[in-house]
């Protein structure tokens, strides 16, 4: 009975774990599959047809969907490069220093995680109408709500990582008489640089893949999952499983990279 | 702090959050009280020449009295979703945290890797998976679970479907970390101590992860609950939640006063969910 109990234990969960993930993945396996679907002459754009490279050959032949991929890449751009640098201050301030206000400041930042999407969205829109910029909305309205939604998850990662950090290495460096400044740049930035880092790559998924708070803010200018949701209806055209392949591989490449070269530095470090 | 308190003065921490802060305050808190002052509006304005406040609670009532079966179904399957989340959830972070070895950094990256693929784009290949004539239906059809004419796209089904494998990274992320804790020797004794596996697992795992299924269940039902893309790509008319009704307000029907009374109430009625809840699992410092 007890031994039973241990084979459960050991092969059971990893087993049921591993079926979890494949369930995870039967939508990029579908979405992979269809990008490969040769979709001309047939109206069931939901079922695969026949095999053709033709999709991936000219991923821009649908009309305006590789300009709304560059408009997300954009703003994703600008969005990350702002809230990571917002974020990563009032990081330093809410594990740093103390002041007055500080268990407010962190209900701020929690709260927008806490707020529906739609809830944002339309709080947002509402502003900007009240503001009489309804009939303005676009470019510089969707980077707003972005900066804004982004800005939370930043906090949140790089607090964490911050948080983690241990300030005797500082203190050594000070011993060692390296003025604050070398301090910063040469122990505390590399060591939180990570966090950062996963903050901004996370700030620009968000970003990049987000809909319901664009939609209502972005006027008539037309990102990619609003290009998605537009074609929708009339069933999306195959390059559209092309793109999303291919962000999946191109960011499973940066990850890996990522991982590799931490792992090169450790040990690097740990042969010094 | 020396040379950076010389420049900024004592008060080097507000210069460091005025940013986020100002940002926050600005298009965040101004803006929920521009959505509460737009649901007491009148509603006989337009979006571009904005709309007259009017103090009209009215608004309130008329959208409880219309829509209320939108919340009803929002807040069901949301909870039906979290509910499931959790048990996939659950399983998949235990495997990663205790079984993995060293795969476990491989496991937790696959785990966020779907994401990348765009989320309208995943949740549109359910369309095909759950399609009437797909291989799922007609197994299912096959083994006499769904009948002749059964199908699964367009019933709530496939919308709480949807919503589960939407949000399920966001349960399984916070899982993994309250489990990644603990210590494996605390389930050691245990079973010195002739607990069987089973209520080791309830009076050491489970416990010790309460915090991660606290912040799970809450980072996979606030969003599902206003989420409305399930409910229009995957679900039929009468499977429509609050978050569609909301969003055809503003955009399609131009009635900002009553749409924004809807979000009000969503926003209301989530948080006091949140705080009840979170009270009675004993977690108030997640907040």
């Amino acid at each position: 009975m007890h031994r039973a109990g241990n084979w459960i234990g050991k092969h059971l969960m990893i087993t049921l774990g591993i079926l979890v993930l494949i369930y995870m993945y039967i939508p990029n396996f579908v979405v992979a599959l269809m990008s490969f679907n040769d979709s001309s002459g047939s109206r069931n754009l939901y079922q695969f047809q026949a095999f053709t490279w033709d999709n991936w050959l000219n991923p821009c032949e649908p009309n305006g969907m590789c300009e709304s991929l560059r408009v997300s890449v954009e703003i994703a751009l600008v969005a990350t490069i702002v809230a990571t640098i917002l974020g990563t201050l009032a990081s330093f301030a809410l594990v740093r220093h103390r002041f007055e206000g500080r268990s407010t400041m962190n209900l701020l930042i929690f709260l927008p995680m806490a707020t529906p999407e739609i809830v944002m969205g339309s709080s947002l829109l509402a502003l900007f109408v009240a503001a009489g910029m309804g009939g303005s909305l676009g470019f510089v309205t969707i980077l707003i709500a972005h900066i804004l939604f982004c800005l939370s998850f930043v906090v949140v990662t790089v607090r964490t990582r911050l948080a983690g950090l241990d300030s005797n290495l500082e203190k050594a460096a000070m011993d060692l008489y390296a003025n604050e400044w070398q301090t910063f740049w040469r122990i505390t930035f590399p060591l939180v640089f990570p966090g950062i880092l996963a903050a901004a790559l996370l700030a620009f998924s968000l970003s990049f893949d987000d809909f319901i708070i664009t939609n209502l803010n972005s006027g008539t200018t037309v990102t990619f999952p609003m290009f998605v949701w537009g074609s929708a209806q009339r069933g999306i055209p195959m390059q559209v499983n092309v793109i999303g392949t291919a962000m999946f591989l191109i960011s499973l490449v940066i990850v890996a990279a990522g991982e590799i070269g931490a792992r090169r530095r450790a040990k690097m470090l740990a042969q010094r | 702090m020396t040379s950076l308190q010389r420049v900024f003065g004592k008060n080097v921490g507000y210069w460091l959050i005025a940013p986020a802060a100002l940002w926050l305050g600005l298009f965040f808190l101004v803006p929920l009280l521009s959505l509460f002052t737009t649901s007491l509006s009148d509603p006989s304005g337009n979006p571009i020449a904005g709309y007259r406040f009017a103090g009209r609670f009215a608004n309130y009532v008329d959208v409880i009295a219309d829509y209320w079966p939108y919340f009803v179904r929002s807040l069901v399957y949301a909870g039906i979703a979290t509910v499931l989340c959790l048990v996939l959830g659950y399983v998949l972070a235990y495997a990663i945290a205790f079984k993995a070895g060293r795969w476990k950094t491989v496991m937790l990256v696959l785990v966020i890797a779907p994401f990348f693929t765009s989320f309208l784009v995943r949740t549109l290949s359910w369309k095909l998976i759950l399609a009437d004539n797909g291989f799922v239906v007609e197994s299912l059809q096959w083994l006499h679970v769904l009948g002749e004419d059964g199908r699964l796209l367009a019933t709530p089904f496939a919308v709480i479907a949807g919503l589960t494998y939407n949000f399920l990274p966001f349960m399984i992320l916070p899982l993994y970390a309250s489990l990644e804790k603990i210590d494996p020797q605390l389930l050691e004794a245990s079973q010195d101590l002739y607990a069987s596996p089973w209520k080791g697992f309830w009076s050491v795992t489970w416990k010790l992860s309460i915090p991660g299924v606290v912040g799970g269940t809450l980072l996979t039902f606030i969003p599902a609950s206003g989420d409305y893309i399930n409910a229009s790509l995957l679900g039929n008319p009468n499977t429509q939640m609050v978050g569609n009704k909301i969003q055809a307000l503003f955009t399609t029907a131009g009635d900002y006063p009553h749409a924004s009374a809807l979000s009000v109430i969503l926003m209301v009625l989530i948080l006091v969910m949140v705080l009840v809840y979170v009270r009675r699992a004993g977690t108030e410092e997640l907040l």
